[in-house]
């Protein structure tokens, strides 16, 4: 089943004025359930307003989003419904923190869900339990945490409302490697057990590789792309005229392709790439006997 | 529609006004005050027009601003003028109850509406074509001669300076707050004026947090370069007046002189 689509969205900036500017170009795209999608672009492509179309926070200039079957902006009295099915975690979600406690912070989004008491507290230690957050933390002020677990509070507060769809904006930008690695496992094994919908924002190719199964691609306000991380990354060329790159690891294949080495260049993470390296040595190795 | 405030209004642009020494500008426009509060009748009132009128053209700020600025003093002129209207004795016209409506009334009613129409358009033509910090750079001088009497001009043109500065960053930081807000479910828009006010917590405890840590952020950083304050600080920009900013002058104290004249000539 589609879990987002959308048809001609288009979004246009300060309309009428010498700053208009279309941020969005007639973008129609379907998000199946249960895909964990790589959302790349260049800074300014449009990434960001695009993915504040899909909760209704913007509003399209021309085009319509259905989140499952139905129109975002049919019913204005629904709009917040939808905002708890498709739930958005900003850049630097840290500084929308604002509770006493860990736990109340959390618990926002929930509460603001009408849930009653005891769903709420069963859904905050169950997203606590996700982004690592120990009990006694949870009746903590956020303010005295570190900034990575600042950061994964406020995952946990857009976690907490068990989105079908998750949406986030660059949520390990200026985090260490291993802060990164471990925000985003935590992300992955909350989609393995939920089977819910992934949106990740994100400039690292290889985070993308080694995460998303489809990945869809911006170009100056338009969608270049949408199709599964292979194929996406397999047109090296086209995203490097876009000054977009690919994982490290198919820089150094295509490399060795070009070189006349026979190797499959369409390798995406650092494992596949060792597994063939090893095929190929063990292959090289029969050959001489 | 948060980022419709208008504070800091500036419309860069060449034009003559534009390139005014703004020490100048806030000085001529102190002259244009005078010159319409010394207009006594409709022929010296509309020399301050024509002048008015005539610094927007040459400035290319497009006339529609002139409405624009006037949008938030709209209540004002019409309290001012009704006050008039009914409070000015003189030959009636229109009498309900004990309100008696003069034609002397009507008269000054309408004369300062029209001065303070000019006087807000004239101001905002300060603000449109010199921009905050020329602003700020313009007002630390001309409140210089202060400083001798233990006046701390720097230090409070450094305070606008930082706040006009920040203000379109608090702006957008808003704006982003409240979307992640509003994307966790907040309801800003319905409910009760508690229920309201309660919805603005999670907005402004954030925004308080990101303002401390900018301002500490900011000091730290101005220390790093060694500000200490105004003494002895010299400037990249030095201002300087040029032959426009003395014709400019000159234009002000003629029109100033020839409103006086007609004052006289035509009572």
């Amino acid at each position: 089943m589609t879990a987002i689509r959308t048809e001609h969205l288009t979004h246009t900036y300060s309309v009428g004025t010498p700053f208009q500017k279309v941020a969005v170009d007639n973008v129609s795209i379907a998000i199946e359930e249960g895909e964990y999608v790589g959302v790349i672009g260049h800074t300014g492509s449009g990434k960001s307003t695009f993915i504040q179309h899909l909760n209704g926070l913007l509003a399209p200039t021309s085009g319509k989003v259905y989140i499952g079957e139905e129109d975002l902006w049919a019913d204005k009295a629904k709009l917040r419904s939808f905002r708890f099915q498709v739930g958005l975690v900003f850049q630097y979600p840290e500084y929308q923190l604002f509770g006493e406690t860990v736990y109340s912070d959390i618990a926002f989004g929930p509460t603001n869900m009408g849930l009653p008491p005891e769903e709420v507290d069963s859904r905050v230690r169950q997203a606590a339990r996700f982004v690592g957050l120990s009990d006694e933390k949870l009746e903590k002020s956020p303010f005295e945490l570190s900034g990575g677990q600042k950061r994964r509070v406020a995952i946990a507060g857009v976690l907490a409302m068990d989105p079908k769809v998750l949406i986030l904006d660059e949520p390990t930008a200026g985090l260490d490697p291993k802060g990164r690695d471990k925000i985003l496992g935590e992300i992955r094994e909350y989609h393995e057990e939920k089977k819910n919908t992934v949106l990740l924002v994100s400039h690292s190719m290889e985070d993308i590789a080694k995460n998303a199964t489809m990945a869809l691609v911006m170009n100056q306000s338009q969608l270049f792309c949408y199709d599964r991380v292979e194929e996406v990354f397999g047109r090296a060329a086209e995203l490097g005229q876009m000054g977009l790159t690919i994982p490290q690891v198919s820089r150094v294949f295509l490399s060795l392709a070009e070189k006349g080495l026979d190797v499959n260049p369409r390798v995406y993470t650092v494992e596949a790439a060792r597994d063939q390296i090893l095929r190929k040595l063990s292959k090289g190795g029969r050959g001489n006997d | 529609m948060i980022k419709d405030i208008t504070i800091g209004q500036y419309f860069p642009g060449k034009s003559p006004i534009h390139r005014l020494d703004p020490r100048v500008k806030i000085l001529l426009t102190l002259g244009y005050i005078v010159m319409l509060f010394v207009a006594q009748n409709a022929w010296s009132l509309g020399l301050g027009i024509v002048f008015g009128l005539a610094a927007y053209l040459l400035s290319r700020i497009p006339l529609t601003m002139i409405v624009k600025s006037l949008k938030p003093v709209v209540p004002v002129i019409l309290f001012t003028a009704a006050l008039n209207m009914i409070f000015v004795d003189g030959e009636t016209v229109f009498q309900l109850w004990v309100l008696k409506i003069t034609r002397e009334g009507i008269h000054t009613a309408v004369f300062m509406a029209v001065r303070i129409i000019c006087l807000i358009a004239g101001t905002s033509l300060l603000t449109y074509t010199t921009s905050p910090i020329a602003l700020t750079d313009g007002i630390e001088r001309l409140m210089g001669p202060l400083g001798r009497f233990h006046f701390p001009v720097h230090e409070l043109a450094m305070m606008m300076t930082i706040a006009l500065r920040f203000i379109p960053t608090l702006i957008e930081e808003t704006d982003k707050i409240m979307s992640a807000q509003k994307a966790r479910g907040a309801d800003l828009e319905t409910g009760g004026l508690m229920q309201r006010a309660r919805a603005l917590i999670p907005i402004l405890i954030p925004l308080f947090v990101s303002s401390f840590r900018r301002a500490d952020e900011l000091a730290l950083a101005m220390e790093c370069r060694c500000y200490r304050g105004g003494e002895g600080r010299t400037r990249m920009k030095q201002l300087q007046m040029g032959p426009g900013d003395f014709a400019a002058s000159a234009i002000v104290v003629g029109c100033i002189a020839g409103v006086i004249a007609l004052n006289l000539l035509i009572p």
